[in-house]
């Protein structure tokens, strides 16, 4: 298989590992305007949580499941007694998530140690798929599929159910919600947990691919803001679209220019700062 | 009163080392000194102009890494500071150009990400900055022939640079540009409406911001003769952002005291922990959800408070007896 259709099969790939991670983030800024500095620590903590869990025992599937679960419990409790404490001073709740995150990654060197911890892939989805008589890796061609099922499934979530409905009403005009009698700061948890969970599950299934090491938060963070930057907060689709642009300048990036890949990565989102600071789906500017 | 406090607070500066002694314990001054102009300068932003950074360690970085390119290169110290500080003027207007295209937690966004690439540039761009591995300086320059080589020595430099800061700090906050960033940060449209260009203010708030962070950067590099893309990290990014606030945004003393006293937990923290990282993400939440004001006012108001409370319980007990 030549080199370019791997590069673009590993895009894909990180660019559905980009929209779990980064969906998330973006809902959680459209509804409540943070800028939650732990999503990156969520993504590292939940690919930990499913080590443990593949060490005691569980299935990769459950293992995943679980980290998701825990990590999502996790976000509701720091929302909830953290988070909750600061509600109108953004800022401050900004500055908690970003301390957070240096707790968090501490505690995770504490518990897991320095060394890279490789997942490996669920003996199922080993080797290689012939697609159009080409040979892909199952794994990745899996990632690709849950991703889709994930955004269709929150696309339904959010376009056709009474949650959704009150999320976008939430999102749009937080007052007027609340004189509807729509219970914002619920909704806050539920948005939250629902995405630290997804950023969770991303972790564990991005485990065989990425392995997890301390300072994958730190490698994870940026990618999403540069998607939510890209796409638009608060956009499904903006975090779609802006996930596989960003899947695809990583893995380009890196085979093309090694040594400013980093610079590859951020520029489109320079330029999108530039002209369109809203983003490219986004409704309102950051 | 208050100036006789400022000379006496001066004159103990300037001994130091005679009444110290212990060069390991002036060469922490001397860190806290580093520290303080860049919490001096990062104040402009953040207390200032009301703009929240995390990406300002890549301004330091910067100056400390253009400085030790040209040092290598073989220039002498006044071709050095001018090309780092240069360096460091350009970077911050880009930074600028683009932060200020977002306000309040746009802001904050995009320096997270700005400072991120000059991370990964540093972290990445080996041939330039020679990656993880970082760059070394061999010799501390000589300014005007002076030798900097005694810890005494660059005690004492640094204390000049840090003077002339703070002199800068005072004459930037009287001045009328000072009141014009300040009015940008409170009455942003009134300002509009009054003729100033809000925009320009902040873009030149930022520069000021930008060059005294390059100077603290530049100390940093003669000081530890080496620099690496941990100095440009989100956590060093976050640790300037907690001296001022810790201290007490938008004051001139806030800063400096925010200086010290992290350098002091960081010092203290590293002598008997490993975890300075969670230590320093605690003192973030327990500073931030119980002393948003800072950690010297905050201080005095919960001790103010509990005394309150102790007098409180204790009164109904004096009722019953009487």
């Amino acid at each position: 298989m030549n080199l370019w259709l791997i590069l673009s099969v590993n895009s894909v790939t990180l660019g559905g590992l980009l929209f779990l991670l980064s969906a998330g983030f973006s809902l959680i800024f459209g509804l409540m305007r943070i800028p939650n500095l732990t999503h990156g620590s969520m993504f590292m903590l939940g690919a930990y949580f499913g080590v443990s869990c593949i060490a005691w025992g569980f299935g990769f599937w459950t293992a995943a499941l679980l980290a998701g679960v825990g990590v999502a419990l996790f976000g509701a409790v720091i929302e909830r007694f953290l988070l909750r404490r600061l509600v109108g001073a953004e800022l401050a709740q900004v500055l908690v998530t970003l301390g957070l995150s240096f707790m968090v990654a501490d505690v995770c060197l504490m518990q897991w140690g320095g060394d890279p911890i490789s997942v490996e892939t669920p003996s199922a989805l080993r080797g290689s798929t012939a697609v159009f008589r080409l040979a892909f890796p199952t794994y990745r061609l899996a990632i690709i599929v849950i991703a889709t099922a994930i955004a269709a499934a929150l696309w339904v979530l959010l376009d056709r159910t009474r949650l959704g409905a009150m999320i976008r009403a939430a999102v749009d005009d937080p007052a007027m919600a609340r004189v509807v009698g729509i219970r914002v700061s619920h909704l806050f948890t539920i948005v939250f947990a629902l995405g630290a969970g997804l950023a969770g599950f991303a972790g564990v299934i991005g485990g065989p691919i990425l392995s997890v090491y301390p300072g994958l938060d730190q490698d994870m963070l940026p990618l999403a803001l540069v998607v939510v930057i890209l796409g638009g907060t608060g956009s499904l689709l903006g975090s779609l679209v802006g996930s596989f642009v960003v899947g695809f300048l990583y893995n380009f990036g890196q085979a093309v220019f090694p040594e400013l890949a980093y610079v590859v990565l951020f520029l489109p989102m320079l330029i999108v700062l530039v002209v369109r600071p809203q983003g490219l789906f986004g409704r309102v500017a950051l | 009163m208050k100036r006789l406090a400022l000379a006496v607070a001066l004159l103990l500066l300037a001994t130091l080392p005679y009444w110290v002694g212990n060069s390991y314990y002036i060469n922490v001054a001397t860190q806290m000194l580093i520290y303080a102009v860049l919490a001096l300068g990062l104040n402009v932003l953040v207390g200032y102009a009301g703009l929240v950074t995390l990406g300002h360690a890549a301004l330091f970085g910067v100056a400390a890494y253009a400085g030790a390119t040209l040092i290598n290169a073989g220039h002498g110290h006044i071709v050095v500071a001018i090309g780092a500080l240069l360096a460091t003027l350009v970077v911050t207007a880009m930074f600028a150009v683009l932060a200020l295209r977002g306000t309040g937690l746009g802001f904050v966004m995009i320096t997270v990400a700005l400072g991120q690439i000059v991370w990964g540039i540093a972290y990445r761009w080996i041939s330039l900055t020679n990656g993880d591995n970082g760059i070394s300086i061999t010799v501390r320059p000589r300014p005007f022939g002076l030798p900097l080589d005694s810890a005494d020595a660059f005690f004492w430099a640094t204390l000049v640079v840090f003077l002339i800061a703070v002199a800068a700090m005072a004459i930037f906050v009287a001045s009328p540009f000072g009141a014009a960033v300040r009015g940008t940060r409170d009455q942003p449209r009134r300002m509009t409406a009054l003729g100033y260009n809000v925009w320009l203010t902040r873009f030149l708030a930022f520069l000021f911001s930008g060059f005294w962070s390059g100077v603290a950067g530049l100390l940093y590099l003669y000081y530890n003769q080496f620099v690496s893309p941990q100095t440009v990290a989100l956590s060093a990014s976050a640790e300037a952002l907690l001296m001022v606030i810790a201290g007490g945004t938008a004051t001139l003393l806030g800063p400096i005291a925010g200086a010290v006293l992290v350098i002091i937990m960081k010092d203290v923290a590293s002598a008997y922990i490993e975890r300075w990282n969670f230590v320093l993400g605690a003192i973030f939440v327990v500073i931030v959800i119980f002393m948003p004001e800072g950690l010297v006012p905050g201080s005095v108001r919960l001790w103010r408070w509990a005394v309150g409370l102790a007098r409180h319980q204790a009164r109904p007990v004096a009722d019953e007896r009487a």
